[in-house]
């Protein structure tokens, strides 16, 4: 499916769907969104570019194979998890940064869970995609 | 509401086990993700569908003061879902492969594991 | 912070998994890694063990909410015990991955893969929490799904796919079950759910639940009209594959099956009723099935069935001496299990073949191997003082003494099948001359690997070898162990207490 109008269009809206989704992980907290929509829509992000430029462009694009977004999100959510271990409270518990930052807003250990979760959403689904669309 | 839901759930579980009682791959697996969205729409149902404002406590007060939605019952179905993804998408990649090597999606043919003797 | 302790295995278990992932293509990296990390994970499991022992049971809230309201992880020492078991099965089936599973295998992820299988066994052995319990036995079917899968082999995805299938509708079962609880109850904890069902007025759909509950679990451990899918699956995938498999995926339903019976659907008679039957027909399809096969490894898969039966017996009787017999029973059955089948890959690597009528000779070729392999086969039977003896005295004696008598006629005669079935197959794989074969083309036979990988897959069978002949000469000390653990798991009150406070 290599139409001119979709290939521009996705190169302009890989970066815009990549913000977006960097906005919904960001206000997941206390209104609708978090890591896993965030992660879903990063990873539609690529699967357009990868519908309108091929696969193999959107591979280049990404440099790392996907897989490894994987063991690194899953890393970065169980550290937050054991971070509140080290001040002696029980797993998981949510440490909050007292003075709210510009734009992000307030920072805390469920911050870094989501962004976790986000990495091994577009980790999983970009691997998933990319496994069956090779086969195909 | 609850009537249509619970009927609806119903729908769901039958043609689940139906499509799974069928011989072929891409029933069953249809059938499995059905019967999963009822399981789903079952914790929403029994969950209580309460009209009301989210469970969140003003800063001022001790409990709810208000009618509030159970969140408890979302979180479960939010839960199944994800697992339900990782799950159908991982099962569609077996059937796939299933496919590739067995070069049949019958149910009823794949019988050499039982004959197989070395 | 005692209480950290508890989360000790599982945060390493999923700490190693994750790292392992990031070693996807260094397949040496992953097996030092995977040995080194499974070693300490039996230190960290023996360390909750006795705390555990010492302190009775520990509990943790994540995230500091207050049960009911947020996950627990509750360890009392029927809990630990199992973790402690899983980390040592692990530890052993992970050196015998290293030895026998092959290369094209292991690059597509298998140690990873294989530590994400232990690490949603051992969680769902700590959850405090229905649904705590259902995401754990998630974790441990996709895991198992790409373990069963690796390699895509013809009859591997046959039996995959039944396997898949089958778990599935398990899962969805379970699902079912909690929506139709909480709905209920309006809780999730297993602690405050004990409390809770019993007031319910509506007794029927506590039933419903409790059967949802029993078809769900009953599938996971393969009882007797839900089994057909082990037997079809069990002998597919490599032999350390099923090893794990054998040892631990159908002792998780039982451990839940437990949970609920003991803590949740309490003095329900009907429901002991059923499982009685249940227990029952186990025994005799699973021992029918064993006799009636040539297949090395589904003769043992017919045995995993067969001696589910006497976990579910035990459980039926619900007495001191019938839970008594269970846990026992459930030790000794995770060790002799995880290593029976590892002997039956032994036994296809020299041979080269899996049927009963290809093997033979072993004995004249290898005296002294075949000495180590009869006491993991011979404490299956339970030949006294081997292990499998001890827990059947308890659950025969807890059979006459609640008027089981036909039970634990079934009881008796299941062991005499199991004593047939294992003399047969000593009498063919170990004494009958062995039958010429051609070699197989490009099959890796024991004698030409490496010594370093010979040694892998001797040492797992000789350490669960070790293991299992403690349980038998050490019965005292596992029978004082099961007896306490059915004291605790009979009254629910300090368990109740120690996770409500």
């Amino acid at each position: 499916m290599k139409t001119i109008i979709l290939q521009t269009a996705s190169n302009y809206l890989l970066p815009l769907l990549l913000l977006f989704s960097v906005f919904i992980l960001l206000r997941g907290h206390y209104l609708p969104g978090g890591g896993f929509v965030g992660g879903l829509v990063a990873s539609i992000a690529f699967v357009l570019h990868a519908f309108a430029n091929g696969l193999d462009k959107t591979r280049t694009l990404l440099r790392l194979h996907p897989a490894y977004f994987m063991p690194a999100g899953l890393a970065i959510a169980l550290l937050s998890g054991l971070a509140p271990m080290l001040s002696a409270l029980p797993f998981m518990t949510a440490l909050w940064y007292p003075t709210p930052a510009p734009v992000v807003g307030m920072i805390g250990s469920p911050l870094f869970f989501d962004i976790g979760v986000y990495l091994v959403v577009t980790g999983a689904t970009l691997t998933i995609i990319f496994t069956i669309s090779e086969t195909a | 509401m609850e009537v249509v839901l619970a009927l609806m759930t119903g729908v769901l579980y039958a043609a689940g086990i139906f499509l799974i009682l069928r011989r072929s791959f891409v029933k069953l697996i249809i059938g499995l993700i059905l019967l999963g969205n009822g399981a789903n729409l079952l914790i929403f149902l029994l969950g209580r569908i309460t009209k009301g404002k989210p469970p969140i406590i003003p800063g001022e007060l001790k409990t709810l003061a208000d009618a509030y939605a159970d969140p408890v019952p979302q979180a479960l179905i939010l839960t199944a879902i994800v697992i339900s993804f990782g799950l159908q998408s991982f099962a569609i990649i077996l059937m796939k492969q299933a496919y590739r090597i067995l070069q049949t999606d019958d149910l009823d043919e794949i019988r050499v594991s039982e004959k197989e003797e070395i | 912070m005692s209480q950290t302790v508890i989360l000790l295995p599982l945060l390493f278990q999923f700490a190693l998994a994750i790292l392992l992932l990031f070693f996807w293509f260094k397949v040496p990296v992953q097996r030092v890694l995977s040995i080194a990390g499974s070693a300490l994970n039996v230190a960290f499991s023996a360390a909750l063990f006795v705390a555990v022992w010492q302190n009775g049971i520990i509990c943790h809230n994540a995230g500091n909410w207050q049960p009911p309201f947020g996950i627990v992880f509750v360890a009392d020492t029927f809990s630990a015990l199992l973790v402690l078991l899983t980390a040592i099965a692990g530890l052993a089936v992970s050196v015998f991955s290293a030895g026998s599973v092959t290369q094209k295998r292991l690059k597509f992820g298998y140690f990873p893969i294989f530590h994400f299988l232990l690490l949603g066994l051992t969680g769902a052995f700590l959850a405090g929490d229905v649904f705590n319990l259902y995401v754990w036995f998630e974790i441990i079917i996709i895991s198992s799904f790409v373990l069963i899968t690796i390699g895509g082999e013809k009859a591997q995805m046959e039996g995959a796919v039944k396997y898949f299938t089958l778990n599935m509708l398990a899962s969805v079962m379970f699902l079912t079950a909690i929506a139709v609880l909480y709905g209920l109850t309006g809780a999730l904890n297993m602690a405050d759910l004990a409390q809770k069902v019993l007031l319910v007025p509506n007794r029927e759909l506590v039933h419903v639940s409790a059967l949802l509950f029993f078809v769900a679990f009953g599938i996971k451990s393969a009882v007797f009209p839900l089994y057909f899918w082990l037997p079809d699956s069990y002998h597919t995938p490599p032999p350390a594959v099923s090893a794990i498999f054998a040892g631990l995926l159908t002792k998780v339903g039982v451990y839940a099956l437990v949970r609920m019976v003991t803590l949740i659907f309490i003095g329900d008679s009907s429901l002991a009723d059923i499982l009685a039957v249940i227990a029952g027909l186990t025994l005799v399809a699973g021992a029918a099935g064993a006799m009636m096969q040539t297949h090395l490894r589904k003769i043992f898969s017919y045995l995993i069935i067969c001696h589910i039966g006497y976990l579910i017996g035990g459980l039926s009787m619900l007495t001191q001496a019938g839970i008594t017999g269970l846990v026992f029973y459930l030790v000794h059955d995770i060790v002799v299990k995880t290593n029976i089948f590892m002997v039956a890959g032994l036994i296809y690597k020299i041979r080269g073949a899996n049927s009963l009528k290809n093997l033979g000779g072993l004995y004249a070729d290898y005296p002294y191997l075949s000495l180590l392999l009869a006491i993991p086969l011979f404490s299956l039977v339970g030949i006294p003082p081997l292990s499998g003896f001890w827990p059947k005295i308890s659950l025969i004696t807890a059979g006459m003494n609640t008027e089981r008598y036909v039970l634990t006629g079934l009881i008796l005669f299941a062991s005499f099948a199991t004593l047939v079935v294992i003399a047969r197959v000593w009498a063919e794989a170990f004494w009958k001359a062995a039958p010429q074969l051609a070699p197989r083309e490009g099959f890796e036979y024991f004698d030409d690997l490496t010594k370093t990988r010979r040694a892998f897959i001797l040492a797992p069978i000789i350490l669960l070898a070790g293991v299992s002949l403690y349980i038998g000469l050490g019965a005292e000390n596992i029978q004082a162990l099961s007896l306490r653990i059915a004291g605790e798991l009979l009254d629910a009150g300090p368990y109740i207490k120690a996770v409500l406070r």
